[in-house]
């Protein structure tokens, strides 16, 4: 196995002693097939024990290793380093506050997941016993790919809009709210739309895309937001002009 | 010191412990609930399970098949009362969830499919494509949003139970993000804190499976059930260990040695069928244990490829096609794309085993409760056991439902009946010493160890030693070194003094942890003088029921080696008898 010395620039911040966040380098001996995360837990193990970054699953599922790789929000355990040049930069995702290096505080995020009511609010109740819904397989593919989103919140770091307006419930919220919307299953539209259709939410987004771009699951967040902005669109009609079509 | 007094808390945050919080949230809104996980809850391991989570439900299967094939598949070491409880619940807890939002995959007339696993005589896994055990958990974490009640200290590491006139009272727990410690003064408390595949170096598990919660409870007094029985997956990538989940050859692939020979067939579970029509339990769908077993004598017998990453054999799924491929195993084509370069509609797949999952844990009943008033497990880390000696895939992810539910209703049984208040004066000490503890590991200088360091010793020990096939030599040489990482561990000093997520001091914690669970797997193997399921001794190769039909519990020791005593196994209706992967054949 071949070996490829990889000077890794790690950004460094502790709250208790530092004014400032600082690059700290770092000369990594790495194996062809490492990622990213590979070679941080390189240092982490034999260099400098004292780096603080979460990770877990090392498989690109559980959401923890979000970070910016030369200067893009990427999942470290599935950036792979012969994607990237000898000299790396790692910090944190860009748009957060930083806890202490590549440690971010999510609590907003998860503030906004918690907000858009993301679980089924049953359209008739059903009890256990009363069995299965049925669910076609074109249903499920309605809202499958909404599904997918592993909360990594590389796509937050990639909106301008949410650098810009924190308020903003942001791509993976909106994402899975539209995933609820769609569930054959579920009939809480009504009450999702109160926290969705409101300026912190649809109108929120410019519509750059970028969310959808850095995205390592292909949820596209922004084709989530833009199929809810032209429903709510037309519940706006409804409900302005055209008072008598409300059910 | 932060006190917080609740009812009932929830020790992990996975599948077992958001099931447990939303069973305790949902029998009564007034329940004071603490929910505590080291990590944010969908970060929890289960997020990796692929394959599916096993339950009766169409009409060609039933309860009794799933009876038998778990109770035949854990070499009938599980608890028998246990099984039945558990198969009778399962399609119940998947329908809960299905209820709750599960993507389930779905047949063409829109009913939840299933998918045949190892071990099966008819399918009956429920999969959401071959993300399984990720939808569970977002499902489960995404619900438990609903509930005002499930208060959630998301990233706060437990460090100790407290344990006062007998009964578990709740526990310490550091937040991270600010180094302060927490004392939760619970009436109960249920640990769900998942395995420890960890302890191994090459292994399925996330980094957070160090076994803590075993520890927890292993220190305070109760047994470590069946530690020697550790699950080996056939078919992890080499390199990283990544899993792809036995879907793969519930949809029909195969495993072929170098020579291109499905060498199965050689190992008592032949004969070979033709290519894509796979035979329910015999061949790729043999049980785990048996297939880790046939890959240890291939390399043995020259049969294997050897790989930049060491010896393997190959997975073939390229007879699926691309559509089959892209519907059932779309993470599967993904993963070995990236981390192997070979993309599964193409080409071959290099597979090896890998260290997958515990079926030992904390000693549970049926009831999930230990032997300790007040303290339940449930999950992973739990062993009631329904497992025995090898695991059936796909039973862990029904396990966590069904036992995180039974959990959390015997500990609102417990605390509505009797179970007594929480002793505030004492309880605050132990917290308090709890402290200190944390401390002194904190302040220490002029460390000899580092955490690094022990840990690679450990896990090469364990590969060494407590492999596939296990000697008593090997096992020995491997306690001795346990017992000595050990008493060196106490030389270990943190380099980062900080307050502010000191993954250096969490690091240090969970290879305690991690240590002492080691211990009981290798102190266990060694005196289990037989062969059963996924323990196998090459001095001792048959199994002996006469001397070990039981269950091993394992009891801690400050410095010792842990002290082992055995348990009878609940046997109802099946009396041990040969487990058969031939298709009947013989
Ligand atoms: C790759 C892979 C694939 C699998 N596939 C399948 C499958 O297809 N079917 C199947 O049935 N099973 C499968 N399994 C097994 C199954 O997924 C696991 O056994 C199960 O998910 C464990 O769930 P759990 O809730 O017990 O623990 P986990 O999901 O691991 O959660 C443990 C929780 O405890 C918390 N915790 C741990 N220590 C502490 C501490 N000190 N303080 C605070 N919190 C703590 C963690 O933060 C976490 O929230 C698979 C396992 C793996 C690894
Ligand atoms: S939508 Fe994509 S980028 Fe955003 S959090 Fe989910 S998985 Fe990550
Ligand atoms: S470590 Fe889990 S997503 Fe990267």
């Amino acid at each position: 196995m071949s070996e490829r010395q990889v000077e890794v620039e790690i950004l460094r911040y502790d709250p208790e002693t530092d004014q400032a966040p600082k690059l700290q380098s770092y000369s990594v001996p790495c194996q062809e097939e490492w990622v990213v995360l590979d070679a941080i837990t390189y240092i982490k193990d034999h260099i400098d024990t004292t780096v603080s970054f979460r990770w877990s699953c090392h498989m690109a599922v559980c959401g923890s290793c979000g970070m910016m790789v030369n200067g893009e929000p990427a999942l470290s355990c599935k950036s792979f380093l012969r994607d990237y040049p000898d000299k790396i930069r790692i910090e944190p995702l860009a748009h957060f506050p930083i806890v202490r290096d590549l440690v971010v505080q999510l609590d907003d995020f998860m503030e906004k997941l918690n907000r858009v009511k993301p679980y089924i609010i049953p359209k008739e109740k059903k009890s256990v016993s009363d069995g299965q819904h049925k669910q076609s397989p074109a249903q499920l593919k309605a809202f499958k790919q909404y599904t997918l989103c592993i909360n990594c919140t590389l796509c937050y770091a990639a909106c301008p809009q949410y650098g810009l307006v924190p308020d903003f419930i942001g791509p993976a919220a909106m994402a899975l709210a539209h995933r609820y919307n769609l569930d054959s299953r579920d009939g809480g539209r009504e009450q999702r739309q109160e926290v969705v259709a409101t300026d912190e939410g649809v109108w929120e987004c410019s519509f750059v895309g970028a969310c959808s771009e850095v995205c390592p699951k292909q949820v596209d967040p922004a084709g989530a937001i833009q199929q809810m902005k032209i429903a709510s669109t037309v519940d706006w009609y409804k409900e302005h002009l055209m008072p008598w079509s409300k059910p | 010191m932060e006190k917080i007094q609740i009812d009932i808390a929830i020790v992990g945050a996975g599948g077992a412990g958001l099931r447990a919080a939303i069973a305790l949230a949902e029998s009564d809104p007034n329940l004071r609930i603490a929910l505590l996980s080291k990590v944010y809850p969908m970060r929890s391991h289960t997020c990796a399970a692929e394959g599916g989570a096993a339950g009766v439900i169409k009409g060609d299967d039933s309860l009794d098949l799933h009876f038998s094939d778990t109770v035949g598949g854990g070499d009938w070491l599980c608890d028998q009362d246990a099984v039945e409880y558990f198969i009778n619940e399962a399609p119940k807890e998947l329908t809960q969830l299905e209820h709750w939002g599960c993507p389930w995959s779905r047949e063409p007339d829109g009913s939840v499919a299933v998918r045949p696993f190892g071990g099966m005589k008819i399918k009956r896994t429920w999969f959401a494509a071959d993300k399984s055990g990720f939808h569970i958990l977002h499902t489960l974490f995404q619900t438990s949003l609903q509930y005002p009640s499930i208060r959630r200290f998301d990233e706060f590491y437990t460090t100790d139970l407290l344990v006062e006139d007998g009964r578990c009272q709740g526990c310490t727990a550091i937040e991270m993000s600010t180094g302060l410690m927490y004392q939760f003064q619970a009436k109960s408390v249920i640990v769900c804190t998942g395995g420890a595949g960890r302890i191994f170096s090459f292994t399925t598990n996330g980094a957070i499976k160090t076994g803590d919660g075993m520890a927890l409870a292993f220190r305070a007094g109760v047994a470590l059930k069946d530690m020697e029985f550790v699950q080996y997956h056939p078919t992890g990538l080499p390199g990283t260990g990544i899993l792809l989940t036995e879907g793969c050859r519930g949809e029909g692939g195969i495993l072929v040695n170098k020579h291109g020979y499905r060498y199965l067939q050689d190992y008592g579970m032949g004969p070979e069928p033709p290519l894509g029509e796979p035979v329910l339990k015999t061949m790729e769908l043999g049980p785990r244990d048996r297939l880790c077993q046939a890959f240890w004598h291939e390399q043995r017998k020259g049969n294997t490829v050897s790989t930049q990453w060491g010896d393997c054999v190959h997975l073939d799924l390229r007879h699926l096609g691309e559509k089959k491929i892209n519907e059932r195993l779309p993470f599967v084509r993904d993963l070995s794309i990236s981390y192997v370069g070979k993309d599964p509609v193409h080409d071959l797949i290099p597979i090896r085993p890998v260290v997958h999952y515990m079926m030992g844990g904390i000693h549970t009943d049926i009831n999930a409760a230990t032997t300790m008033p007040g303290l339940y497990a449930a999950g992973e880390c739990a062993c009631v056991s329904i497992n025995g000696a090898n695991r059936l895939g796909s039973n862990s992810l029904t396990e966590l439902l069904v036992f995180g539910k039974r959990a959390a209703l015997n500990a609102i049984e417990y605390i509505s009946s009797g179970g007594k208040d929480v002793d505030d004066a004492a309880v605050t000490k132990l917290a308090n010493e709890a402290q200190g503890r944390i401390t002194t590991l904190f302040q220490k200088s002029n460390g000899t160890e580092t955490i690094s360091g022990l840990r690679k010793e450990m896990t090469d020990t364990m590969e060494q030693g407590a492999g596939i096939y296990r000697t008593e030599e090997s096992l020995k040489e491997t306690c001795n070194k346990l017992n000595e990482l050990r008493s060196r561990f106490s030389a270990v000093e943190l380099n980062d003094k900080s307050n502010v997520f000191n993954t250096d001091l969490f690091s240090a914690l969970e290879l305690g942890a991690m240590l002492d669970v080691a211990e009981t797997v290798a102190v266990g193997a060694l005196e289990r003088k037989e062969s059963r399921g996924s323990h196998q001794r090459l001095d001792h190769t048959q199994r002996d029921d006469n001397n070990y039909l039981k269950h091993t519990v394992a009891y801690h020791d400050k410095t010792d080696p842990p002290r082992i005593d055995y348990l009878d196994v609940v046997i109802t209706k099946s009396k041990p008898g040969v487990r058969d992967y031939s298709g009947d054949k013989k």
